[in-house]
């Protein structure tokens, strides 16, 4: 931070006091995010209505030496949005117009601030969707879907934001504008627009993004079976790989997720289960029959305990409904929670399982189990209570041992989360030396004064001035040198 | 001179480090995207080679970069997977770096997508001979800069590719493809559109001059040339007919079914371009669908000499592959492809560059390129594009 403070005055003439917060209860929404156990307060808030402005309150920035963070609708799940101390929010909420919707090149342009679902919901009346489906899509902005590359259920199959995104306006952390890509499904030189995606807020902002458009599935066959143990619940899901089907989704409950979905919204699944498997084949109507009629004496053979196929889109909506709502139901169950999200190879999903469990009982603390099964990402969520002594460290320590076992196992710390503040003690751990000083090396080369979203996938969490000036914290630690 | 002909990664990182210029390169079944390139700089990849890790099970491999794609083919084969993106050139020795590094897809990536969507993690020897990892062996992962995105298509500018791990899927039990004589251009291209935004799952949709063969030989000279599309169906073997006649019927055409061998030969021969004449460059031009309309309008016509150049589009018209005649300069087609804003590659055939038109980004590219080679030890894109005249040289410009 530039030793004099500020010039709020300048700021003041870009935004009008309505869209300009100063005082505390303002800007108390802005100070965390869906990662609510850290929480820091910002200088200021501003709320832009255009890219102009976007690009004005950077200039600012720039010119000020202050950080800043932009975000959507703060439901990320690793701290990615939590402000740095006396930055800059810049929330794009209110950049929220699709900009053009072309049904025939099966494209839309939006702006960063625009609620993941109503793309889909703009794209419907044309028979076409956006694939992508982060649980919290009825509020999470494509801004901040491109900037943590997010996820949802349909991975496997249909992968992440990054690969639903085709182009993009950037405004960069020193003001230079950016076009990456374009309309086009395939580019020629390098693919900036996916090597842009998943930057954590390091890259400055996304103004506008091109978004591809799936054809809308005809048809959908949703299987529900329940288990009685993990284990059977997680053979089954390697039955179902490795007989050449492609489920749209693969996706798997523990008891107590399964408790909590049911008290929150009585999806209407049996209570007397140990795991809950899902299964969704999506496609064209014929070749969804087909494969349906191969995957339903395949789950019968796996010893599930009941079987329930969806008879319509209501049945079906109602099964997603318990899923979707999971992490807010096991909210209820507990009055503070963690999530993680680590990822291990399918095949060790069950060995996973075990291990969470008897690190759990260990740590004293509940976790319940939700997780996209197809592509091995996990989710406990670790229950504890905030109020009582020590309870919140050991939830990190065990959410911490988690990420561990992840890694050990081949996987990754993040599936779809991303690394933010919560996960960047660990990214050393997954990286070695060398791809690391890589990574800080493109970091610096994209925003060299460190001010967009510093503290951020980075471990170490000095002000981002002293780490422009001096030793960056990793080079500290003795982690990473510049050549 | 030192030919250096690495077969491991230590090997790879010390030829970088040894080097003052090094231009990565896998077995040249692309050759003209190097033609620029001083012979004397290469760096052969093709010996780093071989399958690391495979389990069938998991739907991921890891292999070296210099793996032929052929070996990495019968290797999901024998578990009936195969990559989806349907990377071209096989039968031409192509490697799996090779595939990364052009970021060209086959026909194939109508179903699924592209290179893009199914490379998960990247080891590569950046500029100071580290090995540099991105990505990871799982299918879902956001932890790090997504270097293996940054890869794809990177032209060995950025580093040398050594190891490479694939999302890969399950391979269609048979499959069979409809041949619709569709008439001319308009009717053609409409149909491809309408079966493009239809629900049905197919793995291919190309759009071809009727009289170009497979075969290599016929060679659509007309100016405005009959067309068929081309529509690929995979599934069990039960599924299929059913399938095949809801198409029909959506098209209001009858169309020529093809499967088992025909099937394999015709989708064989468009993987390896073997429809391109004689001494005619291959390029790739990646489009819009919409945009094969006015690409065709400007591409479509006799040169000064004669010449028509032969044009196919593949995976939904999101791809032109263009047989540019040897007769005509490939500065003529830069100057219409930047007209268009639009990018091209040279694949195959003599050429004196790789890249023609207008790239995308190149101020963010130059960051990046700073980054991971600062001392400029691979070739930089701008090595690779058309040699300009000053005044038209929007990409100087634009950096």
């Amino acid at each position: 931070m530039s030793a004099t403070s500020p010039d709020l005055d300048r700021l003041r003439r870009i935004f009008p006091p309505d869209r300009l917060l100063e005082r505390a209860a303002e800007l108390a929404t802005y100070e965390s995010d869906g990662l609510t156990a850290f929480r820091s307060r910002p200088l200021a808030a501003v709320l832009p209505e255009s890219a102009e402005e976007v690009i004005a309150a950077l200039g600012w920035c720039s010119e000020q030496g202050v950080p800043f963070t932009a975000r959507g609708s703060g439901t990320s799940l690793s701290g990615g949005s939590v402000p740095v101390e006396d930055g800059l929010v810049i929330a794009l909420n209110r950049l929220n117009r699709i900009l053009a919707l072309d049904p025939q090149d099966r494209v839309a342009v939006v702006e960063p601030g625009v609620i993941n679902l109503d793309v889909s919901r703009a794209a419907a009346p044309h028979g076409l969707y956006y694939a992508p489906d982060p649980s919290s899509q009825q509020v999470c902005t494509i801004g901040g879907n491109v900037a943590f590359n997010s996820g949802g259920a349909h991975c496997l199959k249909y992968g992440m934001t990054a690969n639903h995104v085709l182009g993009l306006v950037a405004v960069l952390p020193d003001g230079e504008i950016v076009r990456l890509g374009g309309p086009r499904a395939e580019g020629v030189g390098p693919d900036l627009v996916g090597m842009y995606c998943g930057n954590e807020g390091l890259f400055g902002v996304a103004l506008e993004i091109t978004l591809r458009l799936l054809v809308r599935p005809e048809r959908f066959r949703t299987v529900l079976a329940a288990y009685p143990s993990l284990e059977a619940a997680g053979d089954a899901v390697s039955a179902v790989v490795s007989s050449g089907l492609l489920p749209g989704a693969l996706e798997i409950m523990d008891r107590l997720a399964i408790e909590a979905a049911e008290a929150a919204v009585g999806a209407g699944y049996p209570r007397d289960a140990a795991a809950l498997l899902i299964v969704e084949l999506d496609g064209e109507a014929e070749a969804v029959e087909a494969d349906f009629a191969r995957l339903e004496p395949l789950i019968r053979r796996t010893g599930a305990s009941s079987i329930r196929v969806a008879a319509d889109d209501a049945e079906r909506a109602a099964i997603w409904k318990g899923r979707k709502s999971a992490f807010s139901a096991v909210g209820r169950l507990s009055p503070d929670f963690l999530v993680q999200d680590g990822v291990v190879p399918r095949a060790r999903l069950g060995e996973a399982l075990t291990r969470i469990e008897r690190l759990a009982a260990a740590a004293d603390l509940r976790v319940a189990n939700v997780f996209h099964a197809g592509d091995g990402n996990l989710h406990p969520l670790i229950l504890f209570d905030g109020r009582r002594e020590g309870e919140l460290e050991r939830a990190e320590e065990l959410a911490g041992r988690i990420l561990r076992m992840c890694i050990e196992l081949g996987g990754s710390i993040t599936g779809e989360h991303g690394v933010g503040l919560e996960k960047r003690a660990y990214l050393p751990e997954m990286f070695e030396r060398d791809s690391l000083d890589a990574m800080w090396r493109i970091r610096s080369a994209i925003d060299p004064h460190l001010l967009s979203n510093p503290g951020k996938m980075f471990p170490g969490g000095e002000a981002p001035a002293l780490a422009a000036r001096g030793l960056h914290p990793l080079e500290r630690a003795g982690v990473l040198s510049r050549v | 001179m030192r030919i250096f002909a690495p077969t491991t990664r230590e090997e790879v990182s010390e030829a970088v480090r040894s080097l003052p210029r090094v231009h990565p390169l896998g077995a040249r079944s692309k050759p003209a995207l190097s033609a620029a390139l001083d012979p004397a700089h290469t760096l052969d990849l093709s010996g780093v080679r071989g399958v690391l890790d495979y389990d069938p099970a998991e739907f991921t491999i890891t292999a070296l970069a210099g793996t032929p794609l052929a070996e990495i083919s019968a290797v999901l084969g024998e578990h009936r997977q195969h990559l989806p993106f349907d990377p071209p050139f096989g039968g031409h020795g192509a490697t799996l770096g090779g595939a990364v590094a052009s970021g060209i897809s086959g026909s194939g990536r109508q179903r699924y997508g592209g290179v893009r969507d199914f490379l998960i993690g990247v080891a590569m020897v950046g500029g100071d001979g580290a090995v540099v990892r991105g990505g990871g062996k799982v299918v879902k992962n956001a932890a790090g800069f997504d270097l293996p995105k940054l890869m794809v298509g990177s032209l060995g500018t950025l580093g040398a590719l050594v190891e490479l791990t694939f999302k890969v899927f399950p391979q269609p039990e048979t499959y069979r493809t409809l041949r619709f004589e569709a008439g001319g251009f308009e009717r053609a291209h409409r149909l491809a559109l309408r079966l493009a935004a239809a629900p049905f799952d197919l793995e291919a949709l190309d759009l071809e001059p009727a009289a170009v063969g497979t075969s290599g030989h016929a060679v659509a000279r007309a100016a405005a040339p009959a067309w068929r599309v081309l529509v690929r169906i995979g599934g069990p073997a039960d599924s299929l007919l059913e399938r095949e006649r809801r198409i029909e019927s959506f098209a209001g055409l009858e169309a020529e079914p093809l499967d088992g061998a025909s099937d394999d030969e015709l989708w064989g021969g468009v993987r390896e371009a073997s429809w391109l004449p004689e001494g005619h460059r291959l390029i790739r031009v990646p489009i819009a669908p919409t945009e094969a309309q006015p690409v065709e309008e400007a591409l479509g016509q006799h040169g000064e000499n004669g010449s028509v150049p032969v044009r196919r589009y593949a995976a939904g018209c999101g791809v032109l592959w263009l047989a540019w005649p040897p007769q005509r300069s490939l500065v003529e087609l830069d100057e219409v492809l930047s007209s268009h804003r639009l990018a091209g590659q040279v694949v195959r055939g003599e050429a004196p560059c790789g890249l023609l038109g207008e790239l995308a980004g190149l101020a963010f590219y130059r960051r990046l390129k700073r980054a991971l080679d600062p001392q400029l030890r691979f070739p930089d894109l701008a090595d690779l594009q058309a040699p300009r005249a000053a005044p038209h040289d929007r990409r100087a410009a634009e950096t």
